[in-house]
């Protein structure tokens, strides 16, 4: 990760994409950030077959982490969407599944963040967006559209609510997204920032020495820091989806 | 004071140096001129369709079957522990109504023997006291016979007696008639 090009630290360079499986991943433009979602897959199905093929009345514990996982989403699904949420279950799943460990996978050295690229996140975010609008009109039909209708507000002023309310539906396209792509590109730059001053300083002689110290320590503080963000960002992205799902099921 | 501000200007310094370097460089994320920065969405999504299916048809069925097949495990073994506690309590109910029975039931054989016994005992008190009560009748029949006699002899008694002493008195051999007359009427007297 910690790359020094003539003095300067390329905090960047980590998240730039280049071609996996030599001449025909080329062709194909398959980049390493998805090996590296092709490797959360392998992970997510080992976890999940491997863990519970014993079937064990009481879980080993690859086991109990798989039915943690089942039983932790399966419940945010059932409190946060209410009455039907089981059946968004394996969808959240997956998602949460994917962003836990995309994130995670990241905070390894030299291993690619696909959850670092924007272009990644607002995927997923619109994949959301559209299920939950498309789950509200299929479930409400034309009465969907009273959602961006505040209740008990007197009528003068709906032409100046609803704008907003549009507005701020729009806006969870942005917030979903961003929030996720800035919380793993930030960890990441401090990351690289704090590994590029262990080298620069270590090599600046004795003066640097103890600075050297200092950022080595901060950065073990941060990999800690980034395990947490990892796991809690991917909880608030599955959160939200549910209470989005929430809204499409039950407006309001 | 020098120490906090030399603390914030190094954290100044680490919070600034990213966001520099972000600047010079460009982001990466940001180059969509980049073909390798759309195409790993697309293959992102071809990815996720399939962890979708895999997870949701293969994956997450094994756990929940897993599950609900504890579920039901408990779900008998709490039954079955039920059943057994109501047999149970059902046995406890029947031994305690045994046990007062056996207690009644003895109970009442100690009453009757007790009965019993008292009732004897009556019979037998009732029956020493009617001996008792004869042989004090006999005793005080004889005793009145006793003193009948000793009462008859009396008389005799009185006037040999009197007799006698008449005669050492006077000499003379006093009329026989004339004591009984008196000792007749002396006794009479005293209610003899």
């Amino acid at each position: 990760m910690a790359s020094e090009s003539g003095g300067s630290i390329d905090a960047m360079g980590q998240f730039k994409l280049t071609t996996a499986f030599g001449e025909p991943g080329a062709s194909v433009y398959f980049t390493q950030s998805n090996v590296m979602m092709l490797v959360a897959c392998v992970l997510i199905l080992g976890t999940l077959v491997i863990g519970m093929r014993r079937r064990a009345m009481v879980p080993g514990r690859l086991q109990s982490l798989a039915e943690l996982a089942y039983t932790g989403v399966l419940g945010m699904c059932e409190n946060t969407i209410g009455h039907g949420g089981r059946k968004f279950f394996p969808f959240v799943f997956t998602l949460f599944a994917f962003i836990l460990l995309g994130n995670l996978l990241g905070v390894f050295p030299l291993f690619f963040t696909f959850t670092s690229h924007i272009a990644v996140t607002l995927a997923l975010t619109v994949l959301v967006f559209v299920m939950t609008t498309v789950v509200g009109i299929w479930m409400h039909g034309f009465h969907f559209f009273s959602y961006f209708v505040p209740q008990g507000v007197p009528k003068v002023l709906l032409p100046l609510l609803v704008p907003i309310e549009i507005l701020s539906y729009l806006s969870r396209l942005i917030s979903l997204s961003v929030r996720l792509f800035a919380n793993m590109m930030a960890g990441h730059v401090m990351l690289e920032v704090f590994g590029a001053f262990v080298v620069m300083l270590g090599a600046a002689g004795l003066v640097g020495w103890l600075p050297a110290a200092v950022s080595l320590g901060v950065n073990v503080l941060l990999i800690g820091f980034e395990f947490l963000v990892a796991v809690l960002q991917a909880y608030v992205f599955a959160i939200l989806t549910c209470i989005y799902l929430h809204d499409a099921v039950h407006l309001h | 004071m020098r120490r906090p501000s030399r603390i914030a200007a190094i954290a100044t310094a680490a919070l600034c140096l990213p966001g520099m370097a972000m600047a010079a460089e460009g982001m990466p994320q940001l180059d969509f001129a980049n073909p390798l920065t759309t195409s790993q969405v697309v293959w992102g999504a071809i990815i996720f369709i399939i962890l979708y299916i895999l997870v949701s048809r293969w994956a997450l069925p094994q756990v929940s079957s897993v599950l609900d097949q504890r579920a039901a495990t408990l779900e008998a073994d709490l039954e079955a522990a039920h059943a057994m506690k109501t047999k149970s309590t059902e046995a406890v109910t029947e031994l305690t109504a045994t046990i007062a029975r056996a207690r009644a039931e003895a109970q009442a054989a100690i009453n009757a023997a007790v009965d019993r016994a008292k009732q004897e005992a009556a019979t037998q008190t009732a029956a020493l006291n009617e001996r008792l009560e004869r042989q004090l009748q006999e005793a005080e029949q004889r005793i009145g016979e006793a003193r009948s006699a000793a009462m008859s002899a009396l008389r005799q008694v009185a006037t040999e007696t009197t007799t006698t002493v008449i005669q050492r008195l006077t000499g003379t051999a006093p009329d026989t008639r004339a004591i009984e007359g008196a000792v007749g009427s002396a006794l009479a007297a005293r209610g003899r």
